[in-house]
């Protein structure tokens, strides 16, 4: 083998170690975001835009809002945004619900502080979900009741569905 | 679909993808280095007898084919980078080994093509045992177990043996092997096992002195009680370097589970005044430390247990190197003692130079990011930390290695990950790969993550009626589909991709929904925010089992049967508890 050919393969095979591993580089650039959230956040720009292309591929659901990357802030729009106390030691009044969970309960860290002798402090917590408000029971004494069931676990609460916590009885509306 | 641009890059990019194609083509490189190496050490070989060359390059491809068909049956979503990275590297390895044996007559690369060979069977046959990486913290305790009767297994007589002074090996039928090299591995997953579920005790219970708030002693106990396993019986076996290992592999995971600084302060602290006593009691790490620290002095030199000619001599052999180096098979390293094991890097830094030693750093250094990276993206406990641990013990390896050949630290003698000619070394890399694509795959494989929407649950309900239709017509092509299909679990992730390709999934079934609901139900235990998380899921699973009706073999209800024993109940519970007591 002539001095050249030598040479050349010398250089030529320290470039091949390099081109691999700007293979690798290259090539993972993509994931090197944990959880792709950096990403959503750009997709979420662009989702209007294709939505209003392409409406009904998009979305062969029924339901009439787009999904949003977020949970806790998908379909707000449609989703209750009171919450009036029908009876109880507060009957009458009404909270403005926002995209956050609420923390319902006698103690004065909660949301909506009830003046409820029969809540517990921490007794449940209404978060949002897409199109709909869920309600919780946080291991309270009394328990909490959606239309005279007592919850076993989170579930759906539709506005005007009456919901109990101690004495105060709720519901959301629109 | 082909008809918006804009959707379907979306599709690919909030989906992931199994990449194996990606894998492939590494693969192909790394092949091409690794045979490319080979040849160019001694090039006239080719025409006189290429018979190592192609038995070597043979091993290496079809067990890189091979490891890559297990992934593609049995983990898809694994990462694709840590196979080729490994294969690089091992085919680097073979031809140095392959190179040095010219020089000096030894036939040492056969052997280490053979346990190539080897080492990468049994990197299949652990993934294909290993689906759910999760089964290894089962087994936390034996692990314990496993690596003390591996750490003491050289030193039952008869059984072991003294080579160079340490008594490291064992021989069995002839062969000498290295337990220690496996007892890597059971000790970090007893670390991560034992870590991942006593972590909160460590961080919170115990009293406080001052700012510091020490662990109580049952919780550290048994932590103690490894570290002391290790490093006693490394101290015995007169072996330096693996006891260095093993105490940052043990000071790594503790910081990694409990985010203190002060351990990794104090071990440090500790390993030095260990070192100083050790310098005073035991006359081979006196010497070690003379050798170091007083390389370059005649007497040191050539002193003849202990001396530093080893050293000095790598250390000419980077020099002759240069930026560029010698060529491949145009240096000589065969001048330094062990050039084909502990010293390799300097064979390495004198026939490629810094800028190919500096690529072989950086392949290693992807390499543990990619461990890193699949210890980000798992969701559990005992997978972050057993990924990060394995990166990190690969990484601390590194370090004692190459800092003992370019004299940074204490020279000790250490493998260079899948390079240094030893199979133990070899064996207990591979199974490292492969416990790190396990991870990996449960780490990128699609999975629910957030709680399902109206959305999920009419698509759900679409995809039942597509397939009861699909009944009616006689066909259930779809129970053929592979049962790694994550389907469902596509169409229910809360990423904002599930509305569009759940159009594209809608015949496929969702047998893979098994494992995604494990997985969730493990995922429950790890906070009180997963909990509420999966708490609201289980909502929607007991919705869309509800409108799944009586298609119990198939479909939501299988999700259901996650959440099954609470959900069944719930109607008699509704019915028996109607009123709530006074408080």
């Amino acid at each position: 083998m002539s001095e050249l050919t030598v040479t050349l393969l010398r250089f030529g095979f320290l470039a091949l170690l390099w081109i691999f591993i700007a293979a690798v580089v290259v090539s993972q650039a993509r994931d090197l975001t944990v959880s792709g959230r950096a990403r959503s956040a750009s997709r979420e720009r662009t989702r209007a835009a294709v939505a209003a292309d392409e409406p009904e591929r998009r979305r062969p659901a029924p339901t009439p809002q787009p999904r949003q990357a977020a949970p806790t802030t998908g379909g707000a729009r449609h989703r209750p945004q009171q919450l009036v106390v029908l009876e109880g030691p507060l009957a009458g009044s009404s909270y403005q619900l926002s995209a956050a969970p609420v923390m319902l309960g006698r103690s004065t860290e909660a949301t909506v502080p009830l003046e409820d002798d029969y809540a517990s402090g921490r007794h449940a917590r209404l978060f949002p979900q897409g199109s709909r408000w869920f309600l919780e029971d946080l291991g309270s004494t009394n328990g909490t009741f959606v239309e005279g069931q007592k919850l076993s676990r989170a579930a759906a609460v539709e506005p005007g569905v009456r919901f109990r916590v101690g004495r105060t009885v709720m519901e959301l509306r629109q | 679909m082909s008809s918006t641009a804009p959707a379907a890059a979306h599709d690919a990019a909030a989906r992931p993808r199994p990449r194996r194609l990606t894998e492939l083509l590494l693969l192909l490189l790394a092949l091409g280095i690794g045979v490319g190496a080979n040849i160019l050490v001694d090039p006239e070989q080719l025409d006189k007898d290429a018979s190592h060359i192609v038995m070597s390059g043979s091993v290496l491809g079809l067990g890189a084919l091979l490891v890559h068909v297990v992934l593609w049956a049995r983990a898809r979503y694994a990462d694709p980078y840590l196979l080729p990275l490994a294969v690089a590297l091992n085919g680097l390895g073979l031809a140095m080994i392959h190179r040095i044996d010219l020089s000096t007559g030894q036939t040492a690369a056969n052997t280490q093509v053979v346990w190539t060979g080897v080492a990468m069977a049994v990197c299949c046959v652990v993934l294909w045992l290993l689906k759910d990486h999760r089964r290894l913290r089962n087994v936390t305790y034996i692990m314990l177990l496993l690596s003390a009767v591996l750490l003491v297994l050289p030193m039952v007589p008869g059984l072991g043996v003294e080579i160079n002074g340490a008594r490291l090996w064992i021989s069995v039928a002839g062969r000498t092997f290295q337990p220690g090299e496996i007892a890597k591995i059971t000790l970090a997953v007893f670390f991560a096992g034992y870590l991942s579920t006593n972590r909160d005790l460590i961080l919170l219970a115990g009293r406080k002195i001052g700012p510091v708030r020490l662990p109580r002693f049952r919780d550290v106990a048994p932590m103690l009680a490894a570290w002391a396993i290790a490093i006693g019986v490394l101290v015995l076996q007169k072996d330096m370097g693996t006891a260095i290992m093993f105490f940052g592999l043990f000071l790594a995971m503790i910081y990694l589970a409990t985010g203190r600084l002060g351990w990794i302060v104090l071990g440090v602290v500790l390993m030095l005044v260990g070192g100083f006593a050790a310098s005073r009691f035991f006359t081979h790490v006196s010497l070690r430390l003379d050798a170091w620290l007083d390389a370059f002095n005649p007497e040191v030199y050539n002193r003849s247990p202990g001396g530093s000619a080893q050293i000095v001599q790598g250390l000419f052999g980077l020099a002759s190197g240069g930026l560029f180096g010698q060529g491949l098979g145009q240096g000589r390293p065969d001048l330094v003692s062990y050039s084909n094991s502990d010293m390799i890097i300097t064979a390495f830094g004198e026939e490629l130079g810094l800028i190919g030693l500096g690529a072989i750093l950086i392949m290693f250094l992807l390499f543990a990011t990619r461990g890193l990276r699949a210890a980000l993206g798992t969701r559990d406990a005992f997978g972050k930390l057993l990924a990060a641990g394995l990166s990190a013990l690969m990484v601390l390896q590194l370090f004692i290695v190459i800092g003992g050949v370019t004299r940074l630290l204490p020279l000790t003698g250490l493998t260079t990950p899948f390079m240094s000619a030893g199979g133990s070394s070899l064996l207990s890399n591979w199974i490292i790969v492969a416990i790190l694509l396990a991870i990996s795959h449960s780490a990128r494989r699609p999975v629910v993550t957030g709680p399902a929407s109206d959305e999920d649950l009419a698509t759900i309900e679409a995809r039942r009626r597509a397939r009861a239709e699909q009944r009616t017509q006689g066909s259930d092509a779809a129970d053929r589909e592979p049962a790694t299909e994550p389907t469902r679990s596509a169409a229910l992730s809360s990423s904002a991709a599930a509305p569009h390709h759940a159009g594209d999934s809608f015949d496929a079934p969702d047998t893979g929904s098994a494992t995604e609901a494990m997985s969730r139900i493990s995922d429950r235990s790890d906070g009180p925010a997963a909990g509420e998380r999966a708490a609201s899921r289980d909502t929607d699973d007991a919705a869309a089992a509800a409108t799944t009706g009586g298609d119990a073999a198939r479909g939501g209800t299988r999700a259901a049967s996650s959440g099954g024993p609470e959900q069944k109940n719930e109607p008699a519970q509704g019915e028996a508890e109607q009123e709530g007591g006074t408080p």
